[in-house]
């Protein structure tokens, strides 16, 4: 099999991911759109240890490690979506703006 | 010798020390008075020792770099009898103050001011390094300042006060700088090296310094272009005046240029211009006294005009001739002013017009002041006469081609002299006659007589007798060497260290005759006016010029317009140039910071988004500049 | 060998090759809707197929162990807890994402500039290596589990603790809301 066919995948993976992440208004759904980058980051990863014949393979090991860090990563992600939507009842990013600047005037 | 000298400078100083602190609990009197009194001893005691020596001793406290300063005394001739008129006038001014001021609230600061000032100009007048000098030059001015500005409620003497300081300060710039070159041509500061490394014939470095010199002289002695601060002194209080403004601080300057007489001879173009100034002050102060119409501004403007001569002296070479006036005018006009000081204390007004007849209330002060101003206008045998006839030797004896000093010098000042002569004796008998003779006035009725400081504090006319013994005693006192000290003339002065240009004091036949005309001349116009009319002021006599030399000839304004008025409006530009353009580039930096902070601060609005967006796009332009660039 | 690697050519493709890219546009398209359809539901839907996609792109490239697990904890728990969040957000099943155009462009640009970057660089780096594939003991579950607890024992001890840490993480993030609250306004 050519490594151009897995590379090609991932790097399309990555920019729809990318797209996603900076596209998507709702929490969640950018949560989902890091997974599909984490997952081009996988292929790549399988394919060059494939390729390299790594004797130590560090490709497949790494990509259960980045599986299993994916993996807290959605629960803790998850559950501070879960706080914020409780404090302010939306998961939508672009209302949260508490962090910018004060218009002149309000406290 | 020097130990004794250095004692006499130092004794007024720690009586200034101790008047500072104790004056509250101790009389004052009792502190500056021993002090000044042993002072004097000291003084008196090593002028008498002198003979023809020249005694030097210096201790050099600590290494000060390039410029090595030694705190060292230099008694000569000239020193110690500088000296001593210095510690003489000083004492009686300070026994005539502790009556004048009795019930001055201020009298301990006084007190203590007049002690400091004594010891800065023994300072000046023993020491042997031209940077000790300064000090004691500069305490001197400070001193002034204080002295001057003692009646500081009235706004004359506060503004009198600093006029005087500033005016001095000016010609002390250039004098400090003329030390300085002098010290760096001589490769040193004692007077000793710098007078041995002047070289035949003058250097570029010693006409640069002595010209530089003058401009502290001038301010100090109040000559022509720095007189202006001299006759509005006059608020300080009258014994400060004669110490101060009549008998010492003022001859300072001509006291410096004796002391460093050699370099000034070497210098003929510092000469000619001492001389021309000389000439301009001396015929310029003499209408001015001649106007005025307050008794201590017309003795102040006499003062700038004796010391006139003093400075005319030297600058024709007579040096001899000029310290021996120095010394007469010291006595004379220290005691013309201490019986202003009677008069003003008897009448409770400056101004003449509100004098006349007192011969009768205050006799003594009469007498003495008669001796005085004949002195001052130069009728023998005062010692007036003798000191100002060798001056116009000396002046005639250069104009004659004698002598190391060129010629034109000579002319200016013998001329200028014997005009001067005339003035000097119209406005001194027309004092004597508007103060002691004539109708008694009760109450000064002149609307332009100036308000005077000191009629403040004496306002109420003491009908009955003169004066306190303390303050009439020093006239008596005073008035013996102004009678009889011109007879020194016959004997010679003490050598005053070195044989230096003319030094003959004894009378000569044209300049005496010449002088006596000059004297019959002045003074008979003037009796002659106030005898057709004694109420009229003889000074009618000098028509449209009169209302100028009240006034100085305007010189004040004149500084005004030639100084004032361009600093200000150089101030305004300055001002104008700072808020009007360099604010705006102020302002317009600030502007622009602020604007690119507003630019930026779009983009800071809490969307996540577009900072990933920008994250992101960052990233990949770096990305491609790296692969592109690879 | 060389030889036999300059033969492969892109016009004669292999079974394998026909299958990966098959697979690939599904799993493409599917990661496309995940990230455009309005409905949220239904982007986690497109989530497992694409997930599931990778998963036979993983055994196609016979690392089967990382396959599986693809499977186990992406299609079953990521998935199921994304579905959670979802649902205790009161998502509605039937919920659209406000139309949000202003940001798709930028966004749009930015990951096309990426993607083709990306794509330069690797076409132009890797346009003629060639994977030998048929070794299928490479990624077998025993080869895989050998070198995890021989060689990366030390990091997955590591990884473990990481995973304790997020697990209790969440549990505190997630257990009360008054508690939570207070905290906050301290």
């Amino acid at each position: 099999m050519h490594l151009v066919y897995p590379l090609v995948l991932a790097v399309l993976l990555f920019g729809i991911g990318l797209y996603g992440v900076i596209a998507r208004r709702n929490a969640i759904l950018v949560l989902m759109s890091i997974e599909l980058m984490l997952n081009a980051v996988n292929i790549n990863l399988v394919a060059f240890d494939m390729y390299l014949r790594d004797t130590l393979h560090a490709g497949q090991a790494l990509t259960l490690f980045v599986i299993t860090i994916a993996a807290a990563e959605i629960g803790l992600g998850l559950a501070i979506v879960l706080m914020v939507f409780r404090n302010r009842a939306t998961t939508d990013i672009p209302e949260l703006r508490e962090l910018a600047e004060h218009k002149e005037g309000s406290v | 010798m020097t130990v004794a000298a250095a004692t006499a400078t130092g004794l007024p100083a720690l009586a200034a020390l101790l008047g500072l602190f104790l004056g509250r609990r101790v009389r004052p009197v009792l502190i500056a008075v021993p002090a000044v009194l042993v002072a004097t001893g000291l003084a008196i005691a090593v002028a008498a020792g002198i003979g023809d020596d020249v005694h030097e001793s210096a201790v050099r406290l600590t290494p000060t770099g390039a410029l090595d300063i030694t705190l060292g005394l230099r008694v000569d001739g000239l020193a110690a009898l500088s000296a001593v008129l210095v510690t003489v006038v000083a004492l009686l001014v300070q026994i005539y103050s502790a009556a004048y001021l009795r019930e001055d609230p201020r009298y301990s600061s006084y007190a203590a001011l007049v002690s400091l000032f004594t010891a800065a100009m023994l300072l000046v007048v023993y020491t042997g390094d031209l940077i000790v000098l300064l000090v004691g030059w500069e305490v001197m001015g400070v001193c002034s300042y204080f002295l001057i500005g003692h009646h500081w409620e009235t706004e004359a003497a506060r503004s009198a006060s600093i006029k005087a300081f500033v005016v001095t300060k000016l010609g002390d710039v250039p004098f400090l700088i003329g030390i300085l070159v002098l010290g760096t041509g001589a490769d040193s500061f004692r007077i000793r090296d710098v007078l041995a490394a002047v070289p035949e014939g003058g250097a570029g470095w010693v006409t640069a310094g002595t010209l530089l010199l003058l401009g502290g002289v001038a301010g100090k002695s109040a000559q022509v272009p720095l007189q202006t601060w001299l006759p509005d002194a006059m608020a300080g209080p009258t014994p400060v005046s004669a110490l101060i403004h009549a008998a010492t601080m003022v001859a300072a300057g001509a006291y410096l240029v004796a002391r460093l007489y050699p370099a000034f001879l070497a210098a003929h173009a510092t000469l000619i211009v001492l001389a021309v100034l000389a000439m301009v002050t001396m015929i310029g102060s003499a209408l001015a006294a001649l106007a005025q119409e307050d008794l201590k501004r017309v003795l102040a403007w006499s003062t700038v005009g004796q010391l006139a001569y003093m400075t005319g002296g030297l600058a024709v070479g007579g040096r001899d001739a000029a310290v021996f006036h120095l010394l007469s005018h010291g006595a004379f006009k220290a005691l013309l002013f201490l019986g202003a000081g009677v008069v003003i204390h008897v009448v409770g007004t400056g101004a003449l017009a509100g004098m006349g007849g007192l011969r009768h209330r205050a006799p003594i002060a009469f007498w003495t002041m008669t001796a005085g101003l004949a002195a001052l206008a130069g009728l023998p045998p005062f010692a007036g006469f003798f000191s100002k006839e060798a001056v116009l030797g000396a002046a005639e004896h250069t104009a004659a081609g004698h002598g190391p000093v060129p010629q034109t010098a000579g002319w200016l000042v013998l001329v200028a002299g014997l005009l001067t002569a005339v003035l000097t004796a119209a406005y001194a008998t027309r004092v004597w006659l508007r103060v002691f003779f004539g109708p008694a006035r009760e109450t000064a009725p002149g609307a332009e007589v100036p308000a005077h400081a000191d009629a403040a504090d004496y306002g109420r006319p003491t009908p009955a007798g003169e004066a306190p013994a303390a303050m009439v005693w020093p006239l008596i006192v005073l008035a013996v060497p102004t009678v009889l000290f011109g007879f020194v003339a016959f004997s010679g002065l003490p050598s005053l260290g070195g044989d230096l240009g003319y030094d003959e004091l004894t009378p000569h036949l044209p300049t005496t005759v010449l002088a006596l005309a000059a004297f019959v001349l002045g003074a008979g116009v003037v009796a002659a006016l106030w005898r057709r009319d004694p109420a009229a002021d003889p000074a009618r006599v000098l028509g449209p010029l009169r209302g100028p030399a009240l006034r100085g000839f305007d010189v004040d304004g004149l500084y005004a317009a030639l100084v004032l008025t361009p600093t200000r409006l150089a101030a305004k530009a300055a001002r104008f140039s700072d808020g009007a353009v360099v604010d705006t580039y102020v302002k317009g930096a600030a502007q622009s910071a602020w604007l690119l902070g507003g630019g930026i601060r779009r983009g800071q609005n809490g969307n996540t988004r577009l900072y990933l967006t920008g994250l992101f796009a960052g990233v990949v332009v770096l990305a491609v500049a790296v692969a592109v660039g690879s | 060998m060389n030889l036999a690697v300059a033969e492969h050519g892109f016009l004669s493709p292999t079974g394998a090759e026909i299958a990966f890219v098959l697979i690939g546009l599904v799993v493409l398209g599917s990661a496309l809707l995940v990230v455009t359809t309005r409905q949220v539901v239904h982007a986690a839907l497109w989530l497992v197929v694409t997930l599931g996609g990778l998963a036979a792109e993983y055994l196609l490239l016979t690392a089967e162990f990382i396959a599986w697990v693809q499977v186990l904890i992406y299609v079953g728990a990521v998935v199921v807890l994304l579905l959670f969040g979802l649902m205790l957000t009161k998502a509605p099943i039937g919920y659209s994402e406000p139309p949000d155009s202003a940001a798709r462009i930028p966004a749009a640009v930015v990951a096309l500039g990426a993607t083709a970057t990306l794509l330069t660089v690797i076409v132009d780096a890797f346009r003629t290596a060639y994977l030998h594939l048929g070794d299928d003991t490479v990624g077998s579950t025993e080869v895989t589990g050998q070198s995890l607890f021989k060689v990366w024992v030390l990091p997955f001890e590591v990884l473990s603790v990481l995973l304790l840490a997020a697990l209790i993480g969440a549990i505190v993030l997630s257990r009360s809301r008054s508690r939570a609250h207070s905290g906050r306004k301290d």
